[in-house]
C-alpha cells in the first residue's frame, strides 16, 4: 500500500505568524521564517517538505484559516 | 361594507389594530398605564389567527432589541410602553435608527420624572422628539387625539416606518389609553408573505436569497471617521426629506384666528372646548394640533403666526413643545405656556380660563 | 512524486470553507475567535442552510464577526443578543439563528437576556467564547476572570471580596428548562477542534429542528489579554481554566 503524501499551502499574507500551526504538527515540519510579511509577521512554512503526511492538523488549529491542505496517495 | 364599529379603550385599539394590519410581531413589557396593548393582545391570540408573534419580554430592554432584530430581518414589528420603559428603550431606539431599521414604539405617557405617577403626562415629549438615545437621529413621532387615532395611526405607522426605513414613536398619553371610544375598526390586511419581505426589503437581514446576493448585516459600527460621517449626512438627508414631505396636523377653526392654542394628544382634545367657548364669545380663537411631532409643524406655526395676536401652548408637562413652537414663530408673536404635570389633567375650564388671559381687550 | 502533483484541487482535503470570505480578520495572533468562526462556516456549509441562516453578533471582539462568514448578520447592541435571537427565530421559525457572544456580552451586562432566553427554551444555539477577560477594551477583568488572575482591572489579582466569585453562566444554563443541549468545549488541539464542531452541529440542528435552547461554551485563550504568547496562552488555558471549567457536555436531552 502506497503511503500518504501531503503538501501545505500556506496564505502567506493573512498569515499572523501565531505559531500554532507548528506547534500542531505532529510531525514538526513547520516553523516561522526569518522574513516578514506586508504586515510584518513571520509567517509559518515547512522546513521539510517531502515529510508532510497531509493529516491538517496545523491547518485546522489555524485560526485564520490560512492553510490549505492537499493529500495523494503515493504510487 | 358594514362598517365594524367597537367600543375600546386607546390600548386596546392599539392592540386589535396591530393584527389588522398585519403586524408580525410584538414585544413588550408589561407597564401602566399601557398594560392593556399585551393583555389584549394575549387575550386575542392573533398568533392562530393572522400568524402574528406576540411574546413577553424580561424587560423593556429585551423587548426593544426584539424590535430592532424583528426588523432588521424585514417584519414588522413593535412594543409598546410608558415613560420609564421607553427611558430603558432609549439605547435600542437609537440603534434602530443608525442601521435604518423600521420598527414602532407606543409610548403611553405619564407623569414623570423617574417612576413619577400612574396619572397621565405630556412630559415624554423630550424624550421621543429629541430622543434619549445617543448620536444624531430622529424617530417620526405620531401623537394621536382619540381612540380612533390610535387605531388608524398603527396603519400610518406601518406605512411610513417602511418607507422611510426608521423607527416610529406613537406617543399617545394615560387620557387617550384608557378612555373608551367608539372606533371604526380597520380592515384585516394579511401579513406580507416570505417572497414580498424579499422583495420589497432586499436590504433585510433574513437570509432570504443569499445564494443570488451578496450576504447582508445590520451594524451601526463604524470605525472610519469620515465614514460615519457619510452615513449621518446620509440620515440628515433622509430627515430633510421627511421635513418636507411628512408634516401632519389638524387645524382647528386657526385659519382666520387671532388667538391660537398649539396642544397634541389628550390637551388638544381638552383644549378644543376653550376654543369653542371664545369663538361663542365673539374671539377668533382657534386651535393647531401637531399630528407629527417629528417633524414639527414649523413652517404651519410660522405661517399663523404672521396673522395672529398670541399663542398658548398647552401641555401634561412643566413646558416642553413650546419651545418648538416659540422657534417657529421667531419672536413674531408672544407664546404663552399652559401646562399642568405630574400626573393632574386639566379641566376644559382651566384651559379656557388661561386662553382668555391672552384676549386684549 | 513532486509537491505540484500533489498541490492539485482533487488531492484538497482542507482548506478555509468557501462561505468564510477573504477579508483578513482583525482579532490578534493565535486567538480562539478565529478557529470558531471556522467551524461556523463550516457547519452552515455542510448542512446547506446559507439560505435560512441568521447570526448575531456581540459587542467585544466579535463585533466584527459579521464581515467574515457569508451569511446574514445582526449586530447586537452589548448584551441583547439572546432577545435578538429570540425574535428572529419566532418570526422566522424554519431558519437556524445562532448568536455569538464573550464572556462580558453573555454572562454580564447580558445576563438576564441570555438566562431568560434559554429559559424560555427558544430555538436557538448561542455560541459562548468564555476567554474570561475583556478583550476589546483591553483586558479588563470579566465575570468569568479566574480568582486570582490578573487583569487591567483586577492588576494584583481577582479576590472574592473585591471582585466576587466566577460565574458559573453554563452551569446555571444546564439547570433551565427550556435548555436542550448545554456543553463546554475548546479548540486548543486538533482532537478539540473536532469536538467542538460537533456540539456546533447539534447547537444548529437543535435550533433548526426546533429542540430547544443549546449553549456551546468555548473555553478560550486571549494571547494579548493574557500577555502570553498563543501557545503559551492554550497551555496557561488547559492549567488553569480546564479544571475551573472543566469540558464536556453538562446536557443533552436529545441523547438517550
Amino acid at each position: 500500500m502506497g503511503k500518504m503524501r501531503g503538501a501545505i499551502v500556506v496564505d502567506i499574507e493573512r498569515c499572523k505568524g501565531c505559531n500554532l500551526c507548528a506547534v500542531a504538527c505532529p510531525l514538526n515540519l513547520i516553523e516561522l521564517t526569518e522574513t516578514v510579511n506586508r504586515k510584518g509577521y513571520n509567517y509559518a512554512r515547512q522546513h521539510t517538505v517531502e515529510k508532510c503526511i497531509g493529516c491538517a492538523s496545523c491547518a485546522m488549529v489555524c485560526p485564520d484559516g490560512c492553510i490549505t491542505v492537499y493529500r495523494k496517495k503515493e504510487e | 361594507m358594514k362598517k365594524d364599529i367597537v367600543l375600546l379603550k386607546g390600548n386596546e385599539a392599539i392592540a386589535k389594530a396591530a393584527y389588522r394590519y398585519g403586524y408580525d410581531g410584538f414585544f413588550g413589557y408589561p407597564i401602566t398605564p399601557q398594560s392593556e396593548i399585551l393583555e389584549t393582545l394575549s387575550l386575542d391570540k392573533p398568533w392562530e389567527t393572522t400568524g402574528m408573534v406576540v411574546l413577553q419580554a424580561e424587560s423593556e430592554i429585551a423587548s426593544i432589541n426584539m424590535v430592532y432584530a424583528a426588523g432588521a430581518t424585514g417584519k414588522c414589528a413593535m412594543t409598546s410602553s410608558s415613560s420609564p420603559g421607553v427611558a430603558l428603550m432609549q439605547e435600542g431606539i437609537s440603534y434602530m435608527a443608525a442601521c435604518e431599521i423600521p420598527g414602532l414604539v407606543v409610548s403611553v405617557g405619564r407623569g414623570g420624572p423617574g417612576l413619577g405617577t400612574i396619572q397621565p403626562g405630556q412630559a415624554d415629549y423630550y424624550q421621543a422628539v429629541y430622543g434619549g438615545g445617543n448620536g444624531d437621529y430622529h424617530c417620526i413621532v405620531l401623537a394621536p387625539d382619540s381612540v380612533q387615532e390610535m387605531a388608524d395611526f398603527m396603519g400610518l405607522a406601518k406605512e411610513l416606518m417602511f418607507k422611510w426605513r426608521m423607527p416610529l414613536i406613537i406617543l399617545s398619553d394615560g387620557v387617550i389609553g384608557q378612555m373608551m371610544e367608539k372606533v371604526v375598526m380597520p380592515p384585516f390586511q394579511p401579513r406580507r408573505s416570505d417572497d414580498e419581505i424579499r422583495e420589497q426589503c432586499p436590504w433585510a437581514t433574513n437570509g432570504l436569497g443569499l445564494k443570488g446576493r451578496k450576504y447582508n448585516f445590520m451594524s451601526s459600527l463604524e470605525l472610519d471617521a469620515a465614514e460615519m460621517q457619510k452615513r449621518n449626512r446620509a440620515m440628515t438627508d433622509k430627515y430633510n426629506r421627511i421635513c418636507e414631505t411628512e408634516v401632519r396636523y389638524e387645524s382647528y377653526k386657526a385659519d382666520d384666528a387671532e388667538y391660537i392654542i398649539i396642544a397634541y394628544g389628550c390637551s388638544a382634545r381638552i383644549s378644543m372646548n376653550a376654543v369653542d367657548r371664545l369663538r361663542s364669545e365673539g374671539v377668533k380663537a382657534g386651535m393647531l394640533r401637531p399630528i407629527t411631532l417629528w417633524p414639527f409643524p414649523t413652517k404651519k406655526i410660522k405661517e399663523l403666526a404672521s396673522h395672529c395676536k398670541a399663542m398658548l401652548t398647552v401641555e401634561l408637562s412643566e413646558g416642553q413643545m413650546v419651545n418648538d413652537v416659540r422657534a417657529a414663530v421667531e419672536g413674531e408673536v408672544p407664546v404663552s405656556f399652559f401646562g399642568r404635570s405630574g400626573g393632574v389633567v386639566p379641566s376644559p375650564h382651566e384651559v379656557y380660563e388661561a386662553f382668555k388671559e391672552l384676549v386684549k381687550p | 512524486m513532486t509537491t505540484e502533483d500533489i498541490i492539485q484541487p482533487e488531492n484538497r482535503v482542507y482548506g478555509k470553507p468557501s462561505l468564510m470570505n477573504d477579508t483578513p480578520m482583525h482579532y490578534c495572533p493565535g486567538c480562539s475567535h478565529g478557529v470558531v468562526h471556522k467551524l461556523i462556516a463550516e457547519v452552515i456549509e455542510e448542512m446547506g442552510i446559507e439560505e435560512k441562516t441568521v447570526g448575531i453578533c456581540p459587542v467585544g471582539c466579535a463585533v466584527f464577526a459579521y464581515r467574515y462568514v457569508d451569511i446574514d448578520w445582526i449586530e447586537a447592541s452589548h448584551g441583547r443578543a439572546p432577545a435578538c435571537a429570540s425574535a428572529v427565530k419566532r418570526l422566522w421559525p424554519d431558519h437556524l439563528v445562532f448568536t455569538y457572544q464573550g464572556d462580558g456580552d453573555l454572562a454580564c451586562i447580558g445576563t438576564g437576556e441570555t438566562i431568560h432566553a434559554l429559559n424560555r427554551g427558544e430555538n436557538i444555539a448561542i455560541i459562548f467564547i468564555n476567554n474570561a477577560i475583556y478583550g476589546m477594551t483591553g483586558g479588563q477583568m470579566a465575570p468569568t476572570t479566574l480568582m486570582g488572575m490578573k487583569t487591567a482591572t483586577c492588576p494584583y489579582g481577582r479576590q472574592p471580596d473585591l471582585h466576587g466569585f466566577p460565574l458559573h453562566v453554563t452551569d446555571i444554563a444546564s439547570t433551565l428548562e427550556g435548555t436542550c443541549y448545554v456543553t463546554r468545549q475548546a479548540v486548543n488541539t486538533v482532537a478539540n477542534i473536532r469536538k467542538a464542531k460537533k456540539a456546533i452541529r447539534q447547537a444548529f440542528e437543535n435550533s433548526v429542528n426546533k429542540r430547544g435552547s443549546s449553549l456551546v461554551e468555548i473555553v478560550s485563550t486571549c494571547s494579548s489579554g493574557w500577555k502570553m504568547s498563543p501557545e503559551k496562552a492554550n497551555q496557561w488555558m488547559e492549567e488553569n481554566m480546564f479544571p475551573y471549567y472543566p469540558l464536556g457536555d453538562l446536557k443533552n436531552v436529545n441523547k438517550e
